[in-house]
């Protein structure tokens, strides 16, 4: 892929601000210190992600339009995120399976970018590929051991899988065809060792991409904008 | 007093080089390897980086520090501009970062099975959490003489 469209470097931005702002309500709230840590981290690189794509989808647009001004004041509508990330944070298990059906997709995505004859485009891949290497680490690590620990913990990590495979198709819409075989390879590994089946539903929610959204994101977004939105222009 | 009209490219050089990570403070930008380039062009400076991590919130930080040493000598308007290609690395930090870092009780990114104890020198350090107290490193405990210690993540 080498085409840069306004409209894809915005659905990546988007997907990446949204997971961030979901794992950011994890802050002060995971099981223990170190998840506290790594979740929080995990949501600053996805926040960086999403800032310095907004920041080149608006230098591409040329329209004027600043990092903060995509992020804050665009509608539920007009966001195209992945309804994958815009799921809430339901327990740690379907934390962790969400985080590792989007880090694997992520890898792919950051992999084929990297080499993207938009410089600026491929820079952020190859730093954003690293990053989404490390999260997958724990990602996969958490899902082995939820799904191969108690009953109790292979019980909801079993049912993070079965709620959240409806939303994996829609990550290999058009041009992210070619991700999904990788993606399956990989996923189909870990839950394996996770002692974990895949999703047998084959009902696939999509309309991320066109602005379709479950009813969460708009919850999500009306937290995240109202401080712009109600004093526009406020600076930290 | 010199302006932004009359700094020579080499003081500004220095300048921008002399700023150090609010995050770990031995570490000036060039040696994290960030600082790109910095340019004096008929009464405007330009000082380039390139970011670190993603989620380093030190970045922007940085980004006004460079302003503020420079409004220091007395050089207003400095712009400092932020490059992502090539993508950092921490191949890009100096030997001399390497050794500050490590003086400073972090360690130095290395393979993890080269990774050996700030403190001791022991080889066998074993990994408390994969994420530590700030987006580059990892929390260690060497197995040696027990010390906890950062690690700087390879990147």
């Amino acid at each position: 892929m080498t085409i840069t469209s306004v409209t894809s470097l915005l659905a990546h931005a988007d997907d990446n601000m949204v997971l961030a702002q979901r794992l950011g309500e994890l802050i002060s709230n995971a099981p223990e210190l170190e998840i506290d840590i790594a979740l929080g981290n995990t949501a600053l690189d996805h926040l960086g992600v999403a800032r310095a794509l907004y920041t080149h989808a608006g230098n591409t647009e040329g329209a004027g339009r600043s990092e903060d001004d995509l992020a804050m004041f665009r509608t539920e509508r007009e966001y195209t995120n992945l309804l994958l990330v815009e799921q809430p944070n339901g327990d740690f298990a379907h934390t962790m399976v969400r985080q590792l059906f989007f880090d694997v997709y992520q890898m792919e995505l950051w992999r084929d970018l990297s080499t993207s004859s938009d410089t600026t485009l491929a820079g952020i891949a190859a730093r954003a590929l690293k990053e989404a290497t490390y999260h997958m680490r724990f990602s996969s690590g958490w899902v082995t051991r939820l799904g191969d620990g108690t009953e109790e913990s292979h019980r909801r990590a079993q049912d993070g899988v079965n709620v959240l495979w409806r939303y994996t198709s829609e990550m290999f819409e058009g041009e992210a065809e070619q991700y999904h075989p990788a993606w399956s390879i990989t996923i189909e590994s870990a839950l394996i060792e996770a002692g974990l089946e895949p999703g047998a539903d084959p009902y696939q929610r999509t309309g991320g991409r066109s602005g379709f959204h479950t009813e969460h994101l708009g919850f999500l977004l009306a937290e995240m904008q109202w401080m712009q939105r109600s004093y526009p222009g406020l600076k930290w | 007093m010199v302006t932004a009209t009359t700094i020579s490219i080499v003081t500004a050089r220095k300048v921008a080089a002399s700023v150090v990570d609010p995050e770990i403070p031995v570490l000036t930008i060039d040696d994290l390897g960030i600082l790109r380039s910095v340019v004096v062009d008929e009464g405007r400076v330009i000082v380039t980086i390139t970011p670190t991590y993603s989620g380093c919130p030190a970045m922007g930080q940085m980004e006004d520090d460079i302003v503020t040493a420079f409004e220091r000598i007395g050089v207003e308007g400095v712009e400092v501009a932020t490059v992502h290609f090539p993508a950092w690395s921490t191949d890009w930090i100096s030997e001399d970062g390497q050794r500050k870092l490590r003086q400073f009780g972090i360690a130095p990114a290395v393979s993890e099975q080269d990774l050996t104890c700030p403190q001791c020198d022991a080889s066998t350090p074993t990994m408390i959490a994969r994420f530590g107290s700030t987006a580059c490193k990892a929390l260690m405990v060497c197995s040696s003489c027990g010390e906890p210690f950062d690690f700087f993540k390879p990147f």
